[in-house]
């Protein structure tokens, strides 16, 4: 199997960070937008090194998003920062109308996403968000895994003519996309070929994935382990290449059950492939304060719930 | 342009609106009836624009953003008037696979629109990011915006009152329909927005009045209000004027808001409104 070295340990809210900043240097159209939180989502650099390029909102999230929307009109590529949740579900209505019905060129950057913001509690756990943007008409949805491919995505969408809702997080969690991958819009990850079940996994999901399916292995289970960083538009090619081999399918996200990467892959087999599915996510509750540790064993998104995921999924073969 | 002139494009815009409504037997004519000397003055004598020639960007021209979208007729009636697009279009407002939806979209590339409006209280807020990109482009042109005074009830409309201020978004002119109704009835009963004036100096605009019906108050006005752009303060003018404006049982009623007049009634109002251009 192939194994996967940790090339060092970091947050993908700093891969934003650091996107954006290389991003920035490369594209003079490109403009940041913050709601009070540019230390939290890493824009600190941007800001130093482009202030006219900078614009803080204060805490006024949907002023900012329509704010955005028209700043595209004249060429700017405007990149929105906030949490995930004040991102999503406080502005749903202006990124509906003002962003993607209009077409409007704004990236949503989103930091903070589900459980792992840890301490600040539910009200600021959004486990919503991307059921929310895939159902939005023209709405690129992305939750890239670690920080090399938070930087690698942050810096793609710039090239992406449309909307996009990037989602990313706070914890540190360990690095394994090689610096200098390639990031492809809609193209999913193959990271480790298996035979007998297939794990799709998004975001922090994915590094707890490849440690699932090494467990596995010692087990003698052969785990496929696919990076689905693209939400919205799906890799259905890759999700059928890869079920149509093992016949079943386990999802992990840290999002809720309703809505997210599992409702997608299960939309695509229902339609080309029916074969079992299990799901590893958050099950119609909110979350609460803790450490993104404990939040994680406690709303069963750790790695032993992908293992017994995989085991209850092989039964149903 | 003389007064006349721009008298007499109004006057069949008006016909224009009444007949779209009672053609889709749908829409809103009372404050699209209320706007039509605002937008004909806009679009006819004020703004630098290119509808022969309609671009997204909108580089080096005037943009505008239409913040209260229900009223659209108006708006598609002018921009039609305005070159953007054939008049007989205006024909298939809220029709199937029409492109002048009910509310303004991008979606299917109606020339003229450059955002979808409707849910209201988002236009000031995508005028004002219009107007930094404007200044980004060292684009010397203006922006414009109409909203409802019933839509200053949205929260998003002080988030960017208050940004538009602090930051010195000095080339935007927004304008205020003021004309007192809103569906529910008076916006006094509704939900009072109490010293207008006052609560729009205190965030820090510049702040005009005008009547909307009077052609010489709109020309001064407007005018006004682009001597005293690039001053570091946005400017806003709250402009007083009758919901159904030209139609002698729409005026100044909130029941005319939303509501299609019936053949009977059209004929009515059609009387009332000379055919100066020529119908669609």
């Amino acid at each position: 199997m192939k194994q996967f070295e940790i090339l060092g340990k970091k947050d993908t809210r700093s891969g934003f960070g650091e996107g954006l900043l290389e991003i920035g240097r490369k594209n003079p159209d490109v403009v940041a937008l913050c709601a009070d939180l540019t230390g939290s989502l890493k824009m600190d650099a941007f800001l130093k090194e482009f202030p006219d390029r900078f614009f803080q909102a204060g805490i006024a999230e949907a002023n900012m998003i329509g704010m955005a929307a028209g700043m595209t009109i004249g060429g700017k590529i405007p990149y929105t920062g906030t949490f995930a949740n004040f991102s999503t579900g406080r502005v749903y209505d202006q990124i509906r109308q003002s962003v993607a019905y209009s077409q409007k060129n704004v990236k949503i950057c989103a930091s903070h996403a589900g459980l792992t913001l840890g301490e600040d509690g539910a009200t600021h756990q959004i486990l919503e968000d991307i059921g929310m943007m895939r159902m939005l008409p023209h709405m690129t949805v992305i939750v890239p895994c670690d920080f090399n491919q938070t930087k690698q995505a942050t810096m793609a969408i710039a090239d992406h003519i449309g909307p996009v809702y990037l989602r990313f997080g706070r914890p540190v969690v360990p690095i394994f996309v090689q610096p200098d991958a390639k990031f492809t819009i809609g193209k999913a990850d193959l990271l480790i070929e298996g035979t007998d079940v297939t794990i799709i996994a998004c975001g922090h999901l994915v590094w707890k994935s490849i440690e699932a399916a090494q467990q596995l292995a010692e087990q003698g289970i052969s785990a496929e382990v696919i990076n689905m960083h693209t939400i919205k538009p799906l890799d259905e090619k890759a999700i059928l290449d890869s079920v149509g081999k093992t016949k079943c399918v386990v999802t992990a996200e840290e999002h809720m059950l309703n809505g997210g990467l599992g409702d997608a892959v299960a939309q695509v087999l229902s339609r080309y492939m029916p074969l079992p599915q299990e799901y590893v996510g958050v099950n119609d509750t909110f979350g609460e304060s803790g450490t993104p540790d404990e939040l994680m064993v406690k709303y069963g998104l750790d790695t032993p719930n992908i293992v017994e995921a995989v085991k209850k999924v092989l039964k149903r073969k | 342009m003389e007064i006349q002139q721009l008298q007499a494009i109004a006057t069949q815009v008006r016909r224009d609106i009444v007949r779209m409504v009672s053609g889709a037997n749908s829409g809103h004519p009372g404050g699209s009836l209320g706007c039509s000397d605002f937008l004909t003055v806009l679009y006819f004598e004020m703004m630098k624009h290119n509808p022969d020639h309609f671009s997204m960007d909108g580089k080096d021209e005037d943009l505008f953003f239409l913040s209260n979208g229900h009223i659209s007729p108006v708006w598609y009636s002018v921009l039609a008037r305005s070159g953007y697009f054939p008049i007989e279009e205006l024909a298939t407002f809220r029709k199937l696979n029409a492109r002048l939806q009910g509310h303004p979209s991008t979606d299917k590339k109606i020339p003229g629109v450059r955002m979808a409006s409707g849910s209201l209280g988002q236009g000031l807020s995508n005028a004002i990011g219009a107007a930094l990109t404007k200044k980004l482009n060292s684009d010397s042109r203006l922006v414009y915006s109409l909203h409802g005074d019933g839509e200053l009830q949205e929260g998003q409309i002080w988030e960017a009152a208050l940004y538009a201020a602090a930051n010195k978004v000095d080339n935007l002119i927004a304008t205020i329909d003021y004309n007192g109704r809103q569906i529910d009835g008076d916006v006094e009963d509704v939900l009072s927005l109490g010293d207008l004036h006052g609560k729009w100096q205190a965030f820090g605009w510049e702040v005009l009045e005008m009547d909307g019906h009077n052609y010489s108050d709109l020309i001064e006005t407007l005018n006004k209000a682009k001597s005293m752009t690039g001053n570091g303060k946005p400017i806003i003018i709250i402009m007083k004027t009758e919901m159904g404006q030209g139609v002698d049982y729409m005026v100044g009623s909130h029941k005319w808001h939303g509501v299609a007049p019936n053949l009977e009634q059209l004929q009515q109002a059609l009387i009332q409104l000379e055919e100066t251009l020529g119908d669609y």
